[in-house]
């Protein structure tokens, strides 16, 4: 032991990695972009009110990307909107998370095969770290994609980011 | 000299907190006075009347779910009261007062949003929390007839998805007896708050002949004072059985016609729907709700339009049916839509941030704008 047991003995000091302190930080206070794109978004308001309050887990809207760390798609992207979400996601400061609310933003949705004017995944655009399946999810299921993505958030490392 | 100024354009969303959804809106301004609004939709253009020509009837309805997502049953009605007028279904009672009991409570949880939402808009957060608190017991009503939270496909052309479960009725009633003392507590907590009423009140004030001139229908119309509501004055379902007043602006605090009134004629609305479903709860008569489903739908050649009153205005189906079993065309008249082009004339000579007041009173889904 040597130096530590000498240097800091009085019990007021806390030894952990720096990878770890920086995950738990990260993880704890996850800030979402704060806009919704259709039904989905709806469910996450509900998710961020009174009865699932987002909040506990540290999550709370920022009206700006330059402010985020994360961003729920929440619905349907179309084309037109596919451009304004990839501009979004590089104003974002690294590190930056998505998660894919719905079927729409996942593959399509019901809009899969006759949506001209549908992306069929927001994945063809940005990177997503978790998707939750559903028309719309319910607030449990956004609720559990965000626990996976605190999961994913601790098995990171600053040498490189967890696949 | 006088001074050289020029107007300035500045882009609202289409990511901005107040626009409900994906619409960007185009300023132009002049300091800070609006000169010019000219709103750009298609950012949430996801192909319904597409998607109805290439599906049969009853794949539609999960559409119209869809289309104005706060008030999923509403549409559902709407769809299915112009198919059953094309096929020309007689509908058991039963089913009549369950789309009716659950039209209203829709109307009721369409409202919460559009208000909290309003109150979120202008910075007042705690409302927001009360109202959603408030939706959330709606919702597990629906859920717990049909499954879903928030998009039902819970009417059918001809009948319902699923009957209403045994503690239905009694869970009802419990929720009007629980929901009559917080529109007071709404009334104090946001309608007559000082600041509140600063914000909205003399703002955005639309005249009776420019709502009629540009088609305004629903608490908008209302709320420049006239009484014209589709389920008194071209009653559909059973809407003529109950009884049940029509709230409309009267310029309490401000002017006829301003952000205030449009906010308060919602607020009176839910006083309404709440009067409906206790005439219609306790009645509803035993049945089978699933007896007058066709085996298959396949209408005769013809068009039908049929319009009903939804939480946002006139909603109307023009269907097209060549005899197959895909309707041949589907045009929706969408509420929102039509409301969303008199925000122009709102917004004139006004502040910018009076924009985001006006904006939140016309209460838009943009599902349903852009469909």
């Amino acid at each position: 032991m040597g130096l530590l047991d000498k240097e800091f003995s009085d019990g007021n000091i806390v030894i952990a990695k720096v990878d770890d302190l920086f995950n738990w930080a990260r993880l704890s206070s996850i800030w979402q972009l704060g806009f919704g794109l259709a039904c989905c978004a709806i469910e996450m308001m509900a998710t961020s009110a009174s009865h699932y309050d987002f909040d506990r887990f540290g999550v709370i809207p920022r009206n700006t990307p330059r402010q985020a760390d994360a961003i729920i798609i929440s619905g349907t992207v179309t084309l037109k909107m596919a451009l304004r979400i990839k501009r979004l996601y590089e104003q974002m400061p690294d590190p930056k998370y998505i998660i894919s609310m719905g079927s729409c933003a996942n593959c399509g949705g019901p809009y899969w095969e006759h949506g001209y004017h549908v992306l069929k995944g927001v994945d063809r655009v940005i990177p997503v770290d978790v998707y939750v399946p559903g028309c719309p999810p319910r607030p449990e299921a956004l609720l559990e994609g965000l626990l996976k993505l605190q999961e994913k958030i601790r098995n990171e490392s600053l040498r490189k980011k967890s696949a | 000299m006088a001074l050289k100024t020029e107007t300035m354009v500045l882009n609202m969303g289409p990511q901005h907190p107040s626009t409900h959804g994906v619409l960007r809106l185009e300023l132009e301004l002049e300091g800070e006075l609006i000169k010019k609004v000219i709103p750009h939709i298609g950012y949430l253009h996801r192909c319904f009347e597409k998607h109805a020509e290439a599906m049969q009837y009853n794949q539609v309805i999960p559409y119209t779910d869809r289309m104005d997502y706060l008030a999923s049953m509403y549409n559902n009605f709407g769809y299915v009261i112009a198919v059953e007028k094309l096929m020309g279904i007689e509908v058991p009672e039963r089913v009549q007062y369950i789309r009716l009991i659950m039209g209203e409570l829709q109307r009721i949880a369409s409202h919460l949003v559009a208000l909290g939402t309003y109150g979120l808009d202008i910075g007042a957060f705690t409302p927001f929390l009360y109202l959603f608190r408030d939706r959330e017991k709606i919702l597990s009503l629906f859920e717990m007839t049909c499954g879903a939270r928030l998009l039902y496909n819970y009417m059918w052309v001809g009948g319902l998805s699923h009957d209403i479960h045994p503690d239905f009725q009694r869970l009802t009633k419990e929720f009007i007896n629980y929901f009559k003392p917080t529109i007071v507590e709404l009334d104090s907590l946001l309608s007559y708050n000082k600041i509140f009423i600063e914000r909205t009140a003399n703002i955005g004030i639309l005249p009776v002949d420019t709502a009629i001139n540009y088609g305004v229908t629903g608490p908008m119309l209302r709320g420049s004072g006239i009484k014209f509501d589709l389920r008194r004055n071209d009653p559909y379902s059973i809407y003529n059985r109950f009884d049940f007043d029509i709230p409309v602006g009267k310029g309490l605090v401000g002017t006829v016609g301003d952000c205030w009134d449009r906010y308060y004629v919602r607020v009176r609305e839910m006083e309404e729907s709440l009067k409906i479903l206790e005439q219609a709860i306790d009645n509803i008569p035993e049945g089978d709700v699933q007896s007058a489903i066709p085996k298959r739908i396949k209408p005769p050649k013809g068009t039908v339009y049929s319009r009903v009153e939804t939480p946002r205005g006139e909603l109307g189906y023009f269907i097209i049916s060549d005899g197959s079993t895909n309707p041949f065309r589907v045009k929706v008249r969408a509420p929102s839509f039509v409301n969303l082009e008199v925000l122009g004339e709102l917004c004139k000579g006004h502040l910018v941030a009076d924009v985001i007041a006006i904006l939140g009173s016309v209460d838009i889904v943009l599902g349903e704008v852009d469909r």
